[in-house]
């Protein structure tokens, strides 16, 4: 092959009796080559995402400027031939959101499709224990208040969600984990609640599909690790919120020692629209496998932060720059973003320019799309304390449970703390690194995880920084001992062990020999 | 005689310095807030409390809500109940009575009263103010820690203390959930958000005062939008069976 077409190319410049002959013969070898086409590829169409229309946008009273009753709900297309959805079936509901392509959108991002199918296991009509849908509105993670709009503006489509979400997992009730801050929220939701059992639309024989279907809410009390879905179903049984093993998994056992599935409030909230619009729909925005629309939060160092539903897969960078009127002091001041909520490591500028905001794109980024609250900080931020704050963070909500956890997440804040004012030594970088990896992956839940991950993502992006910063403080106080002690206020009289970084003043004398 | 005393003063600063090297020893860490309860005279089990009848019908309806095997799970609604009634607070007697209405061993709601934060375990006033310093309120606006200064200076009170004339506690709480609203603050119920020193010294004047400021963001903007004007949502929504596939319109 590749002989034959060397031999077309060398035709012309050897058949060299005419300049206009020649020409010709080159034209129409490039162009049979072209038509071979056989090594070559079409560039793909470019398509741009973001600029979502109004009328793709599912949270049509995001901002409060209308009603959030009944009546105002109604009037924006909720409730409207629920029944039929009902009437539909199971398995209707499920074959729909598995097209729509929807993923959880509370961080994890497995498909929703999926998952509801998971309690209609063959034979689960004999099963006789009652079934639930659980909705996790336990809205906790640093930077995330995008579930928080949803339930006081359009409190609606979160009721008429748990319906259709319960009847395509068969539930019998759905109870929703509202955190206990959220007053108004909470009252939103309950006046959501009653006006719809009021009308029949839940309850007994729910818009009367003949199905029964109880929606309560369940107001927290203030703990991060209550978003965690087994501590949430704990904390709804009256215990502490500590998560629990798993196997068995709560679609076997859980709420009450029933199936249960836990979903994040926006998931089941979109449910009904995607439903009546079809799951084409749904999933003609962003790119596969990250399809649909999605509720961002961004905070921070933004000239206008907001909570805006844009397409899945939109440019970050766009993304601030058209709906938060950019960064402060321009896109060249910007030092990172986390995209995802607190969780989730920083990225530096050099991939905010390129990543999308969805679930691949950022995890290719070494990042984590999370719950979509873009956390913005720009060259005025000193990073290593905000994520110093983080750790602090998470050693305040760590539940206890699990000893790498516990005591983990106080050590990270122990270290990073110290880091903040640069007291400690270059090697306790790489021992805070080693602490999260074992943190990481050793719990029950995903807290000593999460609490990981922003540590990692700031020694992985800014080390630099942090390195400058201990320089700087040793510059000025001296060589620190492991764990943040001044060797100048070490007792001198004793040997100084390895542990506490007594090598160091080996390094130190050779440093300062020359 | 000087000498001498100088001499013992060195031994004494070796003794001190060779005991804080600490070979094995690492330094005890106190927890935030005491786990065990004390019996003392404002908070102690001989204290009757009990529901009012308002509150005891409010009870009953949310044991309602969970199975009837699972009365236990009204435990957290049912403190929240007995807070609001005891003046904010948890005390000892609440407990008890929740235990008791729930059938629940007391224990079990202690558990569940000293896990959670929203339960204050001591007294706190009125106003009772939660500050969240989390890092997306330290770095949007002008930042939690302006506010946090602004408000200790004002009250003339640190994090986790209250006023002299009782009218106000102050604490520092984690992500409150408003993060595009930073920096914010909750105050009983209500969220003050985009708080800047001034409106946070106006909002605490009128507190003072016994007058209700206006919950909400506190620069003029309604929820979380765009403050520069609407970057969506602008046109009127869509009506019912609108862009809905054939069947559903």
């Amino acid at each position: 092959m590749i002989r034959s077409r060397t031999l077309l190319r060398s035709l012309p410049s050897s058949s060299g009796s005419s300049s206009l002959r020649s020409s010709a013969a080159a034209k129409v070898t490039v162009g049979s080559i072209g038509s071979r086409s056989l090594a070559t590829v079409s560039d793909p169409p470019v398509r741009h995402y973001g600029g979502l229309k109004d009328q793709d946008r599912i949270f049509t009273n995001l901002y409060l400027k209308h009603d959030h009753g009944l009546k105002g709900a109604q009037s924006r297309g909720d409730w409207h031939k629920t029944k039929d959805i009902l009437l539909k079936g199971d398995s209707w509901i499920i074959q729909t959101i598995k097209d729509s392509g929807l993923r959880g959108r509370g961080g994890a991002g497995f498909p929703s499709g999926l998952k509801w199918s998971f309690m209609n296991k063959p034979g689960w009509e004999k099963d006789p224990r009652p079934r639930y849908l659980v909705v996790n509105a336990d809205e906790g993670e640093p930077g995330t208040c995008k579930d928080r709009e949803i339930m006081r503006g359009d409190p609606h489509k979160l009721v008429e969600g748990c319906l259709v979400a319960g009847r395509a997992m068969n539930a019998s009730a759905a109870y929703i984990y509202i955190r206990g801050e959220f007053y108004q929220e909470a009252s939103h939701l309950q006046q959501a609640i009653d006006e719809a059992y009021k009308a029949g639309l839940i309850g007994k024989n729910a818009c009367n599909s003949g199905y029964d279907f109880d929606v309560y809410l369940h107001r927290g009390a203030g703990a991060y690790i209550c978003g965690e879905e087994t501590a949430l179903i704990e904390s709804i049984e009256g215990k502490q919120g500590k998560p629990r093993l798993k196997p068995p998994f709560p679609a076997d056992v859980g709420l009450f020692g029933c199936p249960t599935t836990v979903a994040n409030v926006e998931t089941v909230a979109v449910a009904p629209t995607i439903a009546r619009r079809g799951g084409s729909w749904f999933a003609g925005f962003g790119r596969e496998r990250n399809s649909g629309t999605k509720v961002y939060c961004i905070s921070g160092h933004v000239n206008n932060p907001c909570v805006i539903e844009e397409e899945m897969s939109i440019p970050l960078q766009e993304l601030i720059e058209k709906h938060c009127g950019g960064i402060r002091g321009g896109w060249q001041n910007l030092k990172g973003i986390i995209p995802g909520g607190c969780s989730v490591p920083v990225i530096p500028r050099s991939d905010c320019e390129k990543v999308l905001m969805d679930y691949d794109s950022l995890k290719d980024a070494q990042t984590s799309l999370g719950t979509g609250a873009v956390i913005v900080m720009d060259q005025t931020t000193d990073m290593i304390s905000a994520i110093a704050r983080f750790a602090k963070f998470y050693k305040h909500e760590s539940c206890g449970q699990c000893t790498p956890c516990r005591e983990g997440t106080t050590w990270m804040m122990n270290m990073m703390d110290r880091m903040v004012e640069g007291r400690a030594q270059e090697r306790e970088i790489d021992m805070l690194l080693e602490l999260t990896k074992q943190v990481e992956g050793h719990t029950i839940c995903a807290l000593g995880d999460a609490a990981a991950w922003p540590i990692q993502g700031l020694m992985r992006h800014f080390r630099p920084e942090v390195e400058a910063r201990l320089a700087a403080f040793h510059a000025k106080n001296g060589q620190t001992l492991f764990g943040g002690r001044l060797l100048s206020e070490a007792d001198t009289r004793y040997a100084i062990p390895d542990n506490l970084g007594g090598d160091a003043q080996r390094n130190i004398a050779q440093v300062s020999a020359p | 005689m000087s000498f001498a005393r100088s001499a013992i003063a060195s031994t004494r600063a070796v003794v001190a310095r060779s005991g804080k090297r600490g070979f094995t020893s690492s330094s005890s860490r106190k927890s935030e807030s005491l786990f065990v309860h004390r019996d003392t005279d404002y908070n102690n089990p001989s204290i009757k409390f009990q529901f009012t009848p308002e509150n005891l019908k409010r009870a009953n309806e949310i044991i309602s809500r969970y199975p009837t095997q699972y009365k236990k799970g009204a435990c957290m609604p049912l403190l929240d109940l007995g807070q609001r009634q005891n003046k904010g607070w948890t005390s000892i007697s609440v407990m008890n009575e929740v235990a008791r209405l729930l059938d629940m061993p007391k224990m079990r709601v202690y558990e569940v009263a000293t896990f959670y934060t929203m339960y204050n375990r001591e007294p706190v006033a009125p106003n009772f103010i939660q500050l969240c310093t989390t890092t997306p309120c330290q770095l949007g606006g002008c930042g939690s820690t302006k506010i946090l200064e602004t408000i200790e200076s004002k009250l003339g009170i640190h994090a986790g203390q209250s006023t002299k004339d009782g009218k106000f506690t102050l604490i520092e709480v984690e992500c409150l959930g408003a993060c595009s609203n930073a920096p914010m603050m909750q105050i009983g119920d209500e969220y003050y958000e985009d708080l800047t020193p001034e409106t946070t010294v106006k909002i605490l004047d009128a507190l003072a005062k016994g007058e209700k400021p206006q919950p909400g963001p506190q620069t003029g903007r309604q929820t979380s939008e765009n403050s520069a004007g609407l970057t969506a949502l602008t046109s009127k929504p869509y009506g019912p069976g609108e862009f809905c596939s054939p069947e559903f319109q």
